[in-house]
């Protein structure tokens, strides 16, 4: 196990460089003056060249890249110009707040994606197959930030089942202290129920715009990993044996199929993790996609820098975790690995 | 004699497959949905400007943010231009970015892809490397970043989503040709003395057009939607181009006041096209290779 | 980790992440609700201290809240009962009695004010944040400039309470400059602790932490997500405030900041587009205001140093064209003061703004254009992505009329960050742009917007000799208090803005707010953002 992990990390090395080079490279190819932004309105030429040099945006690209390569080496992922805080900071607040937007996200998505696959998959081409294809399909025909929207308004603002977006907490609640930065874990290990329905009340609205938009893929994987699943041997042989039909789908059959769909959850979520950046816009959620795209716009190089580094890193991450729960999932990978 | 042979010609070419796609039309009621819906697409983007009422660049503040009547079918808006006119028009601009886009990220990919398999070594570790670093990327913001530094053109946000799909087509190429490489069509054009990029690119790659041509479609329907979310956060077209994305961006503020058929209308366009994309990729698959259905 | 129980503990986290019934509003939570004023904007402050680097806009109204001044204005009520700022009454707030001298003018500081942490106020502080004003450079030097205030010599700190400010020329911006946001006072000997030999000035603790004596104090800020402001309850700048707590979120989406305000989920906010503020006005069921602009004005900018704009017969063709009355109705809904439209023989006023007389005429336009002598036209149009709300559909009805003369234009979006740079390029052919000023006299605007000395803000790079004459004149009557002189110069800058037409006045934009009904006080400022001190909430 260590080996294959160590090895993964190794291969992704030259992709997380690769990274880096393009992001600095882009971002430094994006209109706009951070020094005329940093100098402020009623600055003058001079002054504005001032704040270049002073920010050392005057040097050669060669030479700014060496430095930012240098300072990522210390940990220092530099500034935001229009925050004014330092980016490593600011990921570190912000970075949870999307995590568990996602996580929710994609767990709302299993609930409602994997049943409909295998209730598919259990009726092959019947009408409620093809109302199954039909339904996540249309979630994930809709801009997600469009569906946040029509969400907002008819769960807000018509019905006012859901609370008002404004962000992760309503005003009156102190977030509970940190320890993960996940506001629904932190809540409960410090004993603050009303804060932990706060944030979940918070949550329900983007959850569910995000899983809709990840429906599709993950219903249609269960659904063709099923299919293959139940017209195995061992699956004809559990309902020869007068298993319920219950206990083979849930007990034998679905426990088989899981494997692919782990493999396209992982997809999903780094998917979702720019998806992201628009649902948080929508919602007013304090997460690093809403961070990166104002900073981009902004042309803020550091924490779009530190945003997309932060992005990779979590990807390679993750799909080692991946990887390590197909071991755990199927033993059959951990035999041969 | 040659009318007999002429008579028992057997099935081949273009017949078998027409053959072939009203089979599996007609067996799935919703794949055949699904064409149906695209022939109307592709019409409306052809003759869409040329028919609908209204110039959909004209506008008549007398007549802003009115209701769908018999006058203006979906409404007009905020400058007073009629809504179904812009909606029509929008059809050619949607349709011309997730063909472009799927174009070109076909050719690129494609051909990256099955240079990478079908030569291994090098060329196989580079686009492997390249595919890697753009996967790393939060694709989106990738594709803001690329259109942000380039400006705001329909052909940026061609390209940027041409780039930002260039893995997953490298990938699936790249399968392909490995699995291609040593077979009999390729031995028997290398022996007639086809140079390797001959082979590449009339051998190979019109063989793993079929496989790619289901993801092309489910990409098309993505390119609209990511057009779409670049308008949100204000890299999209440039107004005033009627361009679904952008109308639904800016019809949705003014969802909460009332006036819901702003956004409504493209908004449905636009997921009525990308829905049809998607489904079509769906029969696309089985006429291709009916054991990879999901 | 063996696997059954690897897919149980995931299965129960499942379920313990079960959605529960909705929780009952606890009384403490009212009561708290009660004395909370939640505002949402789009955007927030970057730096709560304005003498900061690169501040913005939102970083003033901390600044204004949390810092006392020396004198701030009275208040008048104009006709719509709204409080305005009397520009001509002035009111001690640190200081208690100002004496005005002919080239210096002292204060008396008052002897109770302290600071939030207990220190009392004195002379030296006041000194210290005058000499930071003109020295940390940017924005708050420049606006000090503008009142004549340039050099640390100026500021005599007589004694603990007695302050002086020595004139280097006379000037009638001096006193209003006094009593604008930059010349806060703040706690010297706080932030002179917190200094670095790298940042002598403090502004990195500055920029986190407010360090004033003023009405409020900011307990928590998460930059792009919220300000949380407590009432200083030992406030001596004036009757205490009844908000006990601001609450300022930041909510990038307009239609949800609307949603917040009708359904009473956020007491006020001036951050809506036009459209929401015509309509909640007639729905009624919120508090609407509407205020011109002091000195303000939007308008279409020409870059006359190159061509094609720098023939005067294509940019009044071009004002000719302009479909204001669809501006008005379709983007504005109303809120603005026209500036265009004057009947043909109405008087130049000694005032700014006023309206020019051009007005859409499409036959004039095109018969002006002709007789210019200039070939086809084609160039961008650009605008500030960051109100893109008005400046896109302006743009886009500027460009259908003049398609209509044949001047072909492409729409440039440019996002916030980088309009000013382009701004001060000077190079942008046609463009939209405010300019607002803080002091509203109308040399004043002049000075910044048609002056050739090289301003930043004179965007169309307008070189007149004549103009600077009248200009100069103005601004040296007005020190003098030489009125006829004064008024002569003023009408003469106007009449020759208005033939030359380098830039054409739009309107006079409105500032709007929009409060749920038991929420009063509103007051407006020069400053435009929000005051929390007068406000109450019922």
């Amino acid at each position: 196990m260590l080996t294959m992990i160590a090895k993964r990390v190794a291969m992704a090395i030259p992709s997380l460089i690769g990274v880096v080079v393009v992001t600095f490279f882009l971002t430094r190819a994006l209109p706009g003056d951070p020094a005329a932004y940093f100098a402020g309105p009623a600055a003058t030429p001079t002054a504005i060249e001032q704040i270049r040099v002073k920010l050392g945006l005057d040097r050669p690209l060669a030479e700014q890249f060496a430095r930012y390569v240098i300072d990522l080496g210390q940990g220092n992922l530099g500034n935001s110009l229009t925050t004014g805080q330092p980016v490593l900071t600011e990921l570190r607040t912000r970075l949870p707040a999307s995590a568990e937007l996602t996580l929710l996200g994609l767990l709302v998505s299993i609930l409602i994606a994997v049943p409909l696959g295998i209730v598919a998959a259990t009726r092959p081409n019947s009408l409620v197959d093809h109302a199954c294809r039909v339904v996540s399909t249309a979630g994930v025909s809709l801009p997600v930030f469009f569906t946040g929207l029509i969400l907002v308004y008819v769960f807000y603002y018509l019905l006012g089942w859901a609370p008002a977006p404004l962000g992760r907490l309503d005003v009156f609640y102190d977030a509970p202290p940190q320890i993960t930065g996940f506001y629904l874990i932190d809540s409960l290990i410090a004993r603050q129920p009303e804060v932990f329905l706060a944030s979940l009340k918070q949550l329900i609205l983007p959850a569910l715009t995000l899983g809709i938009f990840s429906l599709a893929p993950i219903a249609r994987m269960t659904r063709a990993s099923m299919l293959a699943v139940l017209s195995s041997d061992f699956v004809r042989t559990a309902r020869a044996s007068g298993l319920s039909a219950f206990t083979v789908i849930v007990t034998y059959a679905f426990r088989n199929a899981m494997l692919p769909v782990v493999t396209t959850l992982g997809m999903v979520f780094s998917f979702l993790l720019g998806a992201n950046v628009l649902v948080e816009k929508v919602f007013a959620w304090p997460g690093i996609g809403s961070y990166a795209v104002e900073a981009l716009l902004a042309s803020d190089f550091a924490p779009v820098q530190g945003f997309v580094l932060t992005m990779a890193v979590m990807y390679v991450a993750l799909n080692l975790l991946i990887d390590v729960l197909y071991g755990l999932i199927d033993p059959r990978v951990r035999l041969e690995a | 004699m040659t009318d007999i042979v002429s008579a028992q010609r057997p099935d081949g070419g273009l017949a078998a497959l027409i053959r072939h796609a009203r089979y599996v039309i007609g067996e799935n009621p919703v794949t055949g949905f699904a064409f149906a819906l695209f022939v109307l697409i592709v019409l409306a983007a052809v003759l869409g400007p040329d028919i609908v009422p209204y110039d959909p660049l004209a506008s008549d503040t007398a007549q802003a943010l009115k209701p769908p009547s018999a006058h203006h079918w979906f409404g007009t808006d905020q400058l007073g231009r009629d809504v179904f006119s812009r909606v029509v028009v929008a059809t050619r601009l949607d349709f011309f970015i997730a063909v472009a886009s799927v174009a070109l990220v076909f050719v690129i990919g494609g051909f990256a892809g099955v240079a990478a398999g079908f030569f291994g070594d090098w060329t196989d570790r580079i686009v492997g490397r390249v595919a890697d670093t753009i996967m790393a990327f939060p694709l989106f913001v990738l594709a803001m970043g690329i259109v942000a530094a380039l400006g705001n053109t329909v052909q940026n946000i061609v390209l940027a989503t041409a780039i930002v799909n260039f893995p997953l087509y490298a990938r699936i190429a790249r399968a392909e040709a490995n699995v291609r490489r040593e077979a009999g069509f390729v031995e028997a054009a290398r022996l007639s003395g086809n140079s390797d990029w001959r082979i590449l690119a009339f051998q190979i790659l019109p063989n793993v057009f079929p496989i790619l041509v289901v993801q092309m479609s489910l990409t098309m329907g993505y390119a609209i939607l990511n057009a779409a979310g670049l308008s949100f956060i204000g890299l999209g077209v440039r107004p005033p181009t009627p361009e679904w994305g952008i109308m639904v961006a800016e019809g949705a503020s003014f969802m909460v006041s009332g006036q819901w058929w702003n956004a409504f209308f493209p908004g449905l366009a636009l997921m009525v096209a990308v829905f049809c994309f998607n489904l079509l990729g769906d029969g696309l698959r089985d006429m291709v290779d009916p054991r990879r259905r999901t | 980790m063996k696997r059954r129980e690897f897919l149980k503990s995931m299965t129960a986290l499942t379920a313990a992440s079960a959605v529960s019934a909705p929780a009952v509003w606890s009384p403490a939570k009212a009561q708290s609700r009660q004395e909370t004023l939640l505002i949402v904007s789009e955007s927030g402050p970057n730096n709560l201290d304005i003498h900061g680097v690169g501040t913005n806009v939102p970083g003033y109204e901390v600044s204004w809240n949390c810092y006392d001044r020396l004198i701030s204005h009275e208040m008048k009520t104009l006709p719509n009962g709204t409080p305005y700022y009397d520009k001509a009454k002035f009111k001690p707030e640190l200081a208690e009695d100002m004496a005005i001298g002919d080239m210096s003018v002292t204060f008396k500081l008052r002897k109770d004010a302290t600071f939030q942490d207990g220190t009392p106020v004195t002379a030296k502080d006041v000194k210290w944040s005058f000499d930071r004003a003109v020295t940390v450079g940017g924005f708050p030097t420049f606006q000090m400039g503008a009142g004549s205030l340039t050099k640390p010599e100026q500021f005599v700190a007589v004694d603990d309470y007695t302050f002086r400010v020595d004139f280097l020329k006379k000037d009638r911006l001096t006193i209003p400059d006094l009593a604008v946001i930059v010349p806060c006072v703040l706690n010297s000997e706080l932030v002179k602790s917190k200094a670095t030999p790298q940042d002598p000035w403090g502004l990195e603790f500055t920029k986190l932490s407010t360090a004033g004596s003023g009405a409020y104090k900011v307990t928590n800020w998460t930059a792009g997500s919220q300000v949380v402001l407590e009432r200083n309850d030992n406030w001596k700048g004036g009757p205490p405030p009844k908000v006990k707590r601001v609450v300022w979120r930041m909510v990038p989406d307009a239609g949800n900041r609307r949603a917040l305000l009708e359904r009473g989920d956020a007491d006020v906010s001036y951050d809506l587009p036009y459209k929401d503020f015509a309509e909640l006005k007639s729905d009624g069921k919120l508090t609407i205001v509407s205020t011109p602009y002091s000195n303000g004005i939007q308008y279409i900018g020409m870059n006359v140093q190159n061509p094609p704009f720098n023939n005067v017969k294509v940019r009044q063709a071009v004002a000719y064209a302009i479909p204001y009355q669809k501006i008005m109705d379709a983007v504005l809904y109303g809120l603005a003061k026209p500036m265009y439209g004057a009947a043909s023989d109405a008087p130049t006023e000694v005032a700014w703004p006023q309206p020019h007389k051009f007005n859409t005429d499409l036959d004039k336009a095109k018969q002006l254009l002709a007789e210019s002598g200039v070939g086809a036209i084609d160039v961008p149009i650009s605008f500030d992505l960051g109100f893109a709300g008005v400046n896109e559909p302006v743009c886009v009805l500027v460009q259908e009329s003049l398609a209509q003369l044949g001047i072909k234009t492409t729409i440039n979006k440019i996002p916030g960050a980088n309009w000013r740079t382009e701004l001060t390029k000077k190079t942008m052919p046609l463009y939209t742009n405010v300019f607002s000023g803080w002091l509203d006299y109308p040399e004043y605007f002049f000075i910044w917007c048609y002056h050739s000395g090289k301003s930043i803000f004179n965007t169309m790079d307008y070189q007149s000799p004549d103009i600077d004459v009248f200009i100069d004149g103005a601004r040296t009557a007005a020190a003098n208090g030489d009125e006829a002189a004064y008024d002569k110069d003023v009408k003469g800058f106007v009449d020759l803005a208005f033939a030359d037409m380098p830039r054409i006045p739009l309107f006079q934009p409105y500032v709007n707010v929009a409060m749920q009904k038991n929420i009063t006080g509103y007051q407006y400022w020069f400053h435009r953002r929000l005051d929390y001190r007068a406000f109450a909430k019922a």
